[in-house]
């Protein structure tokens, strides 16, 4: 091996190794490893591609259903949707580069996931992305927080826009826990005939290797290491390993790769992402059993004398491995010379399960490739739930201090509050049409995409809740699972499979490791009761700045399938004189809500001191959902909207406003009940609860179709004002105009101040 | 009637356009590789939106260097059919095919919305189908579609007829609340004297089907087709 500095146990320490990790590296070379071996080790090892601390609870989750072709493990996941056609998916967090540097850290992010997918052999018709900040009005991080979502849309836009794929949905929640901790996950959907599905394996003896996209360089050594550790103040000066995203480069690999594909002379193929050259041969070799011999002489380079371990930990972006049928390396090189695009034989799969690299004629590494896979460490690391309050009743409305006492005024300021005011700001810099299939656009319950190819649109949503999953990490996540379904059914769509992104802080400390097992259990259940697997997905561990963590947060990324266009249901009330009805029934569920906090002024902290989330019942709420679901059906409802934050004043505040080609309407609202406060009725969160609208005469049949699922008419719909009585008595008389107003500038007012 | 659409590597509304035209206007399409130079057999080329060589140096800057560009000049000098849609627009007035040129949004921001434009000219091929006056939804997409000349160009425009498309509100007022981009006098799209070459930031392509929101882009490739149905039968 080549003269490298002599391996000490700093260079051991550095490279983020426990001692015990390294006596199994050592054990496992039966020598002292060579600078390249041990940076393979590294990042191969490190949480971000390992998953060491997440592996062993990560198996309870549910993962085969009768539309899955693809279950996790691959570089996304695939569902059957019907008719020989199918959709992969995944959502992945691109959390600790988007604090470093938001523009480049959330661009890559998307081009990523977007790589995730057209590896499959899909091509991208839809991406989302949950957002996650701190306070924009923190007295002391409230301009950091607001740079760093301004940095954050301006680096999807520039690379989701330009690289042709329509932002459709997604959220943007702000809470303390994410000041100098933003969560950005990003989530990309392509389409795939059944018969056109690739893989990351790299079989055949003998078939040629080949590296195309864009040329490496010295960016992003060290990403996925950076990626597993928490932050101080020095972060930003790991600003060097965040890579630089190129979205036409992308643009032009993924038109090539699909070129390829269509050829027949593509055997697999894996995108270089974290841990770049180092995991796509690593994990190609090892899902196909085989071994690769690399020679990085050949690597195309854009910076002149690169190392044999700076070339293996390179994070350059835009760049793919592919091995080619032997023989027809020449068509594929040309095809990718078309789209002006490096395409170079690095190496070839060979017998037995060893990679392989040579550089300048030397072996720089032989590693046995499942020992950096399979043997990586696993660790059950220990867990303590001794924190976590028990729900107790100790929150009652009459102890608390309201802003107002008003409602009316309560709702305006909801409706204004920066987690359920319009995102319109943010979307409107996405662009959210771009291939022609848009039907359902952002600010819905869910996005939904026409498949061109067939009757069928695909629907989709991005939901967490790091509030609930605090409070109680298995119920939290059981609502989130339930929101994101439901969200799905307010469109028509059954929902059919799961991506979920787990963002959660250090896993060396007994109660975030308890809250991530928690919360596994709460999705498996949760997901098995929906029918829904889960397919992909990825565990973001180190969420800290300054020893502070973020709350648990659970992103689950939800697809639904809707078999005609013509069955799609969106929120906003259609017609004057329509009948309001709620599905669902209302609880006294208001302690860990959006009014608990904008109107009685409680923190998250405060919330979960209180230890109160509200109940779900996963069986009403299937019945909920399956009743929705028949009505949609059946053409028997004008709209469906989800009650959730804000409660149902917000539902039918938002249900009455403007949306393209449907003008605002108004409500009158009457409900009746004695046991609850004005205030629970009005704002509380209880789930399963859907409000849909219908024209009077399809009651009967409604009736009929909802059976034994609870099902209540509230109210009717009318021209310009929103009221809402409580057993006779007004609480709400607002002018449409006004609250909509409100609630459209919000956000905008504070990001253009 | 045969109708081409030019593939610029970065184009990306490429497949909506050659979608409209084989689903929605039901007449033959082919994709046309950047560099090809052989229109012969096209009535009508379509140069899409998209972000042509990423945009780099300028929109359109670089795509005006193609090959197939020195054909497009030559195709619309042989009085045929040349629509350029946001990108293409940009690419077009690059390539001094149509006057002025797009800056950046006023905001800084790219958008993405419907917006209405007015029918300035009804007296044209594209807009043949349509009364002067007519409001139509049709959405933008683009950080660049601010449209600026000198005050020689647009009297000229403005005198010629060659301002087709202005933003507008929903009632057909051009006002400025109603200019999603800072555009000099609303102007959403133009035509060059002769009026077979045409540049609009808006995606008429994005509009052709109420699923999408809109039918309202159909009255423009309708107008192109029947006008090019006259000539090919004269």
């Amino acid at each position: 091996m080549t003269n490298e500095p002599k391996i000490t146990p700093e260079i051991v320490a550095q490279h983020g190794f426990t001692p015990e990790e390294y006596e199994k590296v050592l054990e496992i070379m039966g020598r002292e490893p060579s600078m390249t071996e041990l940076g393979i080790f590294s990042v191969m090892w490190s949480e971000h591609c390992s998953y060491k601390s997440s592996r062993v609870h990560l198996g309870r989750l549910p993962t085969t259903g009768e539309r899955v072709i693809v279950p996790p493990g691959e570089n996304a996941g695939v569902v059957d949707i019907g008719d020989d056609w199918c959709v992969a998916f995944k959502v992945e967090s691109h959390n600790h580069p988007s604090f470093i540097e938001p523009f480049q850290g959330a661009a890559t992010g998307v081009g990523g996931i977007l790589r995730d997918v057209f590896t499959m052999g899909a091509r991208p018709v839809a991406a989302m992305n949950s957002l996650r900040f701190g306070p924009l009005n923190d007295e002391k991080n409230g301009r950091r927080n607001t740079s760093i979502l301004k940095g954050c849309v301006d680096g999807i836009a520039h690379y989701g826009n330009c690289f042709g794929v329509p932002t459709v949905g997604g959220e943007v929640v702000f809470d303390e826990s994410y000041s100098l901790n933003p969560l950005v996950n990003a989530f990309a959907l392509g389409i795939v005939r059944k018969d056109q599905i690739f893989f990351g394996k790299a079989e055949g003896i003998g078939n040629p290797v080949l590296y195309v996209g864009a040329k490496t360089g010295r960016d992003g050594i060290h990403g996925a290491t950076m990626a597993s550790a928490e932050f101080d103040e020095e972060a930003l000066e790991k600003r060097p390993t965040v890579q630089v995203g190129d979205p036409f480069l992308e643009k032009l690999l993924l038109e090539a790769c699909l070129e390829a594909m269509r050829s027949g002379a593509i055997a697999g193929i894996q995108d270089m992402g974290a841990a770049g050259l180092t995991s796509s041969s690593v994990e190609m070799a090892s899902r196909a059993g085989t071994g690769l011999e690399l020679d990085l002489t050949l690597v195309p380079q854009r910076e002149t004398g690169m190392t044999a371990y700076e070339m293996m930990l390179s994070e350059s972006q835009e760049r793919m491995l592919i091995v080619a049928k032997s023989g027809r390396e020449k068509q594929v090189v040309d095809i990718f010379k078309k789209w002006d695009l490096d395409a170079v034989v690095i190496g070839k799969v060979v017998e037995g399960h060893h990679l392989r690299v040579y550089h300048n004629g030397v072996l720089e590494a032989e590693i046995p490739v499942d020992t950096v896979t399979d043997a990586a460490p696993k660790y059950n690391r220990p867990m303590d739930g001794s924190k976590f309050k028990i729900q107790n009743s100790k929150f009652k409305i009459e102890d608390q201090k309201p802003k107002t006492k008003d409602q009316t005024e309560a709702l305006k300021m909801l409706l204004a509050s920066p987690n359920i005011c319009s995102k319109r700001w943010v979307y409107q810099q996405y662009d959210t049409m771009v291939r022609t299939n848009t039907a359902i656009l952002p600010g819905a319950d869910a996005a939904v995409i026409r498949v061109k190819e067939t009757r069928r649109a695909i629907s989709m949503c991005l939901d967490g809740n790091g509030k609930f999953a605090a409070i109680n990490p298995r119920m939290g996540a059981k609502l989130i699972v339930a929101e994101s379904a439901r969200n799905n059914v307010c469109v028509g769509a059954k929902p059919i499979a799961v991506t979920n992104c787990l963002n959660f802080a250090s896993p060396e400390k007994p109660e975030v490791m308890r809250a991530f097992s928690e919360v596994i259990d709460g999705i498996s259940e949760a997901c098995r009761a929906f029918e829904t697997p889960i397919i992909s997905g990825n565990v973001s561990f180190y969420n800290e700045t300054d020893g502070k963590g973020i709350l648990p947060t659970p992103t689950i990324g939800m697809v639904g399938l809707i078999e005609d266009t013509r069955k799609i249901i969106t929120q906003g009330f259609k017609k004057e004189g329509d009948i309001i009805a709620i599905l669902g029934e209302t609880k006294d569920d208001l302690a860990a809500s959006e009014y608990a906090q904008t109107i009685l002024g409680l923190t998250t902290d405060e919330l979960i001191e209180n230890g109160i989330v509200p109940e779900i019942d996963l069986d009403l709420e299937v019945k909920v959902q399956t009743a929705c679901l028949k009505l949609a059906d059946n053409l028997l409802i004008n709209s469906a909207h989800d009650a959730s934050d804000g409660g149902l004043a917000v539902a039918v505040a938002e249900q009455c406003f403007s949306s393209l080609n449907n003008q605002a309407n108004g409500a009158e609202i009457e409900l009746s009940n004695s046991d609850l406060a004005a205030e629970s009725l009005l704002f509380g969160e209880t789930p399963s609860r859907i409000i849909v609208t219908f024209s009077a005469e399809n009651l009967e049949k409604i009736k009929e179709v909802v059976g034994d699922c609870p099902f209540e008419i509230i109210g009717k719909v009318s021209a310009e004002n929103l009221s809402f009585k409580i057993n006779g008595e007004e609480k709400i008389s607002a002018s449409v105009s006004e609250l909509e107003t409100a609630w459209k500038t919000s956000l905008e007012k504070q990001l253009e101040r | 009637m045969k109708f081409g659409v030019i593939v610029f590597p970065g184009s990306n509304c490429d497949h909506d356009a050659y979608h409209v035209i084989s689903k929605h206007v039901g007449q033959p399409v082919d994709f046309i590789w950047h560099k090809a130079t052989d229109l012969s057999g096209y009535d009508a080329v379509i140069v899409p939106g998209g972000f042509s060589y990423g945009d780099y140096l300028r929109c359109g800057a670089l795509a005006k260097f193609s090959p197939v560009m020195q054909s497009v000049k030559e195709f619309a000098a042989q009085g045929k059919y040349v629509f350029g849609i946001c990108n293409g627009f940009q690419i077009l007035c690059e390539a001094g095919l149509l006057p002025g040129a797009l800056i950046r949004n006023k905001n800084l921001h790219f958008i993405c919305k419907h917006v209405n434009l007015k029918v300035e000219n009804a007296n044209t091929p594209f807009t043949s189908e349509v009364e002067n006056g007519k409001v139509l939804s049709i959405p933008i997409a683009h950080a660049e579609g601010n449209y600026v000349c000198d005050d020689e160009t647009f009297h000229q425009l403005e005198e010629n007829g060659q301002i087709v498309f202005r933003y507008c509100d929903e009632n057909g007022e051009v006002t400025d609340e109603a200019n999603p981009n800072g555009a000099r006098s609303n102007i959403a799209g133009i035509c060059n004297l002769n009026r077979n070459v045409l540049g609009m930031m808006p995606h008429p392509e994005r509009a052709c089907e109420s699923l999408l929101g809109s039918n309202d882009g159909r009255a423009i490739f309708r107008s192109l087709t029947k006008k090019i149905a006259e000539t090919v039968e004269a």
